[in-house]
């Protein structure tokens, strides 16, 4: 094989792991940035923040919503929180934390076959009451559970 | 993109357990350099998404109150051992890192 031969190998070669890793990249999740919802993170008012998320700030609290969080939380920068629930056509989960500069946190999308059973953790300014809103079929259900922060999580 | 992503998947009894865990500041945008006095821009993730064989599990909106390197733990039924599961992530300044793994 000739040098330049060589080099044809080559190329073809890198050539096909550059596609590889396009396809790979594919996944990331660009067309749903679009719809990462401005209006509702950066709103001060808790019943903008759940109506910009689930389009309606009226909610029935109900027993069915479990909300695992510390009842003191020694570091607000790193409060694990755990929602669960044992609803039926758990659409999505909406976690907010009162007393933030923008309340709302994160909100968990669950396609069918999910269960509606989810854990993260979230920065708390001060001591302050963690709410979830759990869309079930079409309806608005929501829990809160009061957390002490001892250190704040949101100053400098 | 340097590994951001760690994530475990464990099926049993028909459901599966994903752990994920993502390195990131999770800069609010509110906070101020105490050095400088100037503000931190806002670097933070917004959007997740797992996938398992190719169809969206979760779907997560992130901000800036979730913490900083993120946790993430979430169930679904179905999932085999081997089956592939994805993860990606997106921030506000339009970076973002995917991973697949195998279920155990």
């Amino acid at each position: 094989m000739s040098l330049n031969q060589k080099r044809r190998v080559f190329l073809k070669g890198s050539l096909a792991a550059g596609t590889l890793g396009a396809a790979v990249g594919l996944l990331t999740p660009g067309a749903v940035l679009a719809a990462w919802n401005k209006n509702a993170f950066t709103s001060k008012n808790i019943d903008e923040a759940i109506a910009g998320v689930v389009g309606n700030p009226v909610t029935t609290p109900s027993k069915d919503i479990t909300i695992k969080a510390p009842d003191i939380a020694e570091n607000g920068a790193v409060v694990p929180v755990s929602v669960s629930t044992n609803m039926d056509g758990v659409e999505s989960i909406t976690l907010l934390v009162e007393k933030n500069a923008s309340p709302l946190a994160a909100v968990f999308h669950l396609p069918k076959g999910s269960l509606p059973d989810v854990s993260t953790r979230v920065k708390m300014g001060k001591t302050s009451d963690v709410i979830a809103v759990v869309k079930a079929n079409g309806k608005l259900f929501s829990a809160r559970k009061g957390v002490k922060v001892t250190i704040g999580g949101c100053g400098g | 993109m340097a590994k951001t992503i760690k994530i475990r998947a464990k099926a049993k009894n028909g459901v599966t357990t994903v752990k994920a865990l993502i390195t990131h500041p999770m800069e609010t945008g509110l906070r101020k350099n105490k050095k400088t006095g100037e503000m931190i821009p806002a670097n933070f993730i917004q959007e997740v998404v797992c996938k398992h064989n190719g169809k969206e599990v979760i779907n997560c909106e992130w901000g800036g109150a979730v913490s900083k390197n993120p946790y993430l733990a979430f169930k679904f039924k179905g999932g085999n051992k081997d089956d592939t599961i994805e993860l990606a992530w997106k921030d506000n300044q339009g970076n973002g890192d995917s991973l697949s793994a195998k279920i155990r």
